[in-house]
């Protein structure tokens, strides 16, 4: 099986440009709260999601935008949740970390490794009531120190559950980076349990869709869990206004608020020693610095990735681009901060 | 009428909701021995013996219920729940509210509970207060075989998740792998209208949310759940030989309340005594005690409920949890004032 390039890259670009309008929405301060987005996932994402038929589940963390948009969700309904309106997926209620699309299983959380065991227990549902479909688990790298998220490795393998665990590997957990906070290697975790470990690069969406489809397949057929983990980079960092990348971004600006408290700890007559604080320090400045090489090279785009691939065909990637991003614009247009005028479709 | 255990009861009414729905699964550590006769009647695909791994498979079971099963989720003992409270606090409990009320949550989340057999304080907790105090909770404490039967059947009709706690000193078989242990040299005050009695010849869902009037009085209403009813009715009795005549109510739903009926016998009594074996701060007896001022009732209240860990020592743990004579002294305190 080959993949379809430009329906991949429909989705991929189709869901940049809904996650860049929510960016904006956010900045403009019509969205409250965090913002966590999949800008830089949308390979791992679509290269997953695009094999899903009718009855497979989706266990989302809480970056769920960019599944439900290639899992087609209703945009209108996708907007007005976030905006907190009533005719929203969750009529207002749920948030971008809680989007629940009963229809099409997919459920999300704001608990880091809460998708494991709810991955888990789809399957175990999939399985008693509808045979051959299967349920994914999209968590980021920081999830695989949950406690939850190893005990659901064990609970899919020892039960064969049809699961596909996806891991999303930015080097980020949070404000923290992974490999400080990691012992051994995660696809040697994962195959510690018994099933099948995938390292991919998550910014190549058809070698993530073939290695997907694979496991998937396997799954399908009863042959249990299988282990994907994908490499990206998230150029937005954890979420919308990261501290690290607003110090990063703006150094003289944010410092002022940092330096005065720093510097009286620094000085403070009792503490650590002198060595201990400098290197304390050193610590914080050098996972800044990596936040500003790792924005800078803007390597690892998926988007940019498949288009270069497909340029080609400049004609036919200018009009796919145009329609996605005319019928946003209509999707846009058509939101109104008015009262309630109506239901809106979920998808 | 038929007779049966408290254990038989729930046991009985499981397997006849079984036979009827196939959605119904049990997951569970040891379910294997505990529900065998289930499991001979169902098979392994409906009865699910899983790893002591609370975290995983409480929280798989809320997304099976999710994806349409009705599972019926046991954790052992109430005590276990710290590790899985994720899943039941921040999913099983917010999903629907989440989703604006489009998914629910149809998950009966099973344990024993509370003491009186010399565990200590990591075994013998009761916590109901505590899961009462998360919104889309329901919590279920039943007394006796026919409740317990009743809610049993309610619960697993309901669309929401239920905490379905059943009291070691009423469940035999939890007291006999908890305390007894084969052994003839112990004895334990189990309450026995509580751990045997009569049940209708056809189950029934009782309704959630209401409680049960045991006995009606005129000088004091005592209000509790679980094995402190059965002491509340000794107590009673002991007060009817001294010519004092007291209501007792069995809330048998923790969260929601029958905030009805409490309010209704202390607005004639004018006097309260909660008797919760849960833990007395910020829990079960405060809550009555504000519903009721927010109702305007004029009362006097006093509490019997336990105030500290419960203490490994038999002697000390009977002091601790609620008995008869605590709840005589309070009633002295109450009728003094």
């Amino acid at each position: 099986m080959q993949p379809d390039l430009w329906s991949l890259y429909t989705m991929m670009f189709q869901s940049r440009l809904v996650e860049e309008e929510v960016a904006r929405l956010w900045r403009e301060g019509k969205i409250s709260g965090e913002m966590h987005l999949g800008i830089g996932e949308e390979g791992i994402v679509a290269g997953v999601v695009s094999h899903l038929r009718e009855g497979d589940a989706l266990a989302l963390d809480h970056r769920g935008t960019s599944p439900l948009v290639m899992r087609g969700v209703g945009l209108p309904s996708l907007f007005y949740e976030l905006l907190g309106d009533a005719r929203g997926l969750c009529r207002g209620r749920g948030g971008h970390m809680h989007l629940l699309w009963k229809e099409k299983l997919a459920a999300s959380s704001g608990i880091v490794g809460a998708s494991g065991p709810s991955a888990v227990g789809f399957a175990m549902a999939g399985r008693r009531l509808r045979p051959r479909t299967i349920a994914v688990a999209f968590f980021g790298e920081g999830a695989m120190n949950q406690g939850m998220m190893m005990e659901s490795l064990n609970l899919a393998a020892v039960w064969k559950l049809p699961v596909l665990f996806v891991c999303k590997d930015s080097k980020w957990a949070i404000t923290t980076e992974s490999t400080t906070v990691t012992a051994g290697r995660l696809t040697d975790r994962a195959q510690s349990f018994g099933m099948p470990a995938f390292e991919v690069d998550g910014s190549d969406v058809e070698t993530v869709w073939n290695v997907a489809g694979q496991a998937i397949d396997r799954a399908r057929l009863g042959k249990g869990p299988a282990f994907l983990y994908a490499h990206c980079v998230r150029p937005e960092g954890h979420f919308l206004g990261d501290p690290l990348l607003r110090m990063a971004r703006h150094p003289i600006r944010e410092m002022k608020t940092y330096a005065g408290p720093l510097l009286k700890s620094l000085s403070a007559k009792q503490g650590g020693s002198f060595k201990d604080r400098i290197t304390s320090i050193v610590s914080v400045g050098s996972s800044i610095a990596k936040t500003v090489k790792g924005e800078l090279t803007g390597a690892g785009d998926p988007v940019e990735h498949l288009r270069k691939k497909l340029s080609s065909e400049k004609h036919r990637l200018d009009s796919i681009e145009s329609e996605v991003r005319d019928s946003l614009s209509s999707v846009l247009a058509a939101l109104d901060s008015g009262p309630d005028s109506g239901e809106v479709q979920a998808g | 009428m038929r007779t049966m255990t408290f254990a038989e009861a729930i046991e009985s009414a499981l397997s006849e909701a079984m036979e009827k729905d196939e959605r119904i699964i049990i997951v569970g550590e040891d379910v294997e021995l505990i529900r065998m006769n289930l499991l001979a009647k169902f098979g392994q695909d409906r009865v699910l013996n899983t790893p002591i791994s609370e975290a995983a498979f409480v929280g798989a079971a809320v997304s099976a219920a999710m994806g349409g099963l009705r599972p019926v989720v046991e954790v052992m003992l109430v005590d276990f729940i710290g590790v899985a409270m994720d899943a039941v606090m921040n999913h099983a409990a917010k999903t629907e509210a989440f989703s604006g009320g489009t998914w629910k949550v149809p998950l009966v989340l099973r344990a024993s509970c509370g003491g009186g057999y010399g565990d200590g304080g990591q075994h013998e907790q009761t916590l109901w207060g505590w899961l009462s105090h998360i919104p889309g909770l329901t919590v279920v404490v039943p007394s006796t075989p026919a409740d317990a039967g009743g809610l049993m059947l309610s619960a697993l009709a309901h669309d929401g998740p239920v905490v379905f706690l059943e009291h070691k000193l009423l469940a035999d078989y939890w007291l006999d792998y908890m305390g007894t242990g084969g052994r003839a040299t112990v004895r334990f005050n189990v309450p026995s209208a509580g751990a045997r009695g009569p049940v209708p010849d056809t189950w029934d869902p009782l309704p959630i949310g209401k409680a049960r009037l045991c006995r009606e009085g005129d000088d004091l209403t005592m209000v509790s759940v679980g094995v402190g009813v059965h002491r509340c009715l000794e107590a009673a009795s002991a007060l009817d030989e001294r010519g004092m005549s007291s209501t007792v109510v069995d809330l048998r739903t923790v969260a929601p309340l029958d905030r009805e009926a409490v309010r209704e016998s202390v607005a004639k009594t004018g006097k309260l005594l909660v008797v919760d074996e849960d833990y007395e701060t910020f829990g079960l007896s405060g809550e009555l005690a504000a519903i009721l001022s927010e109702d305007g009732v004029s009362f006097r209240f006093r509490r019997v409920c336990t105030q500290e860990t419960v203490p490994y020592a038999r002697d000390l743990e009977d002091k601790t949890l609620p008995n008869v004579d605590r709840i005589l002294s309070a009633v002295a305190g109450l009728v003094e004032e």
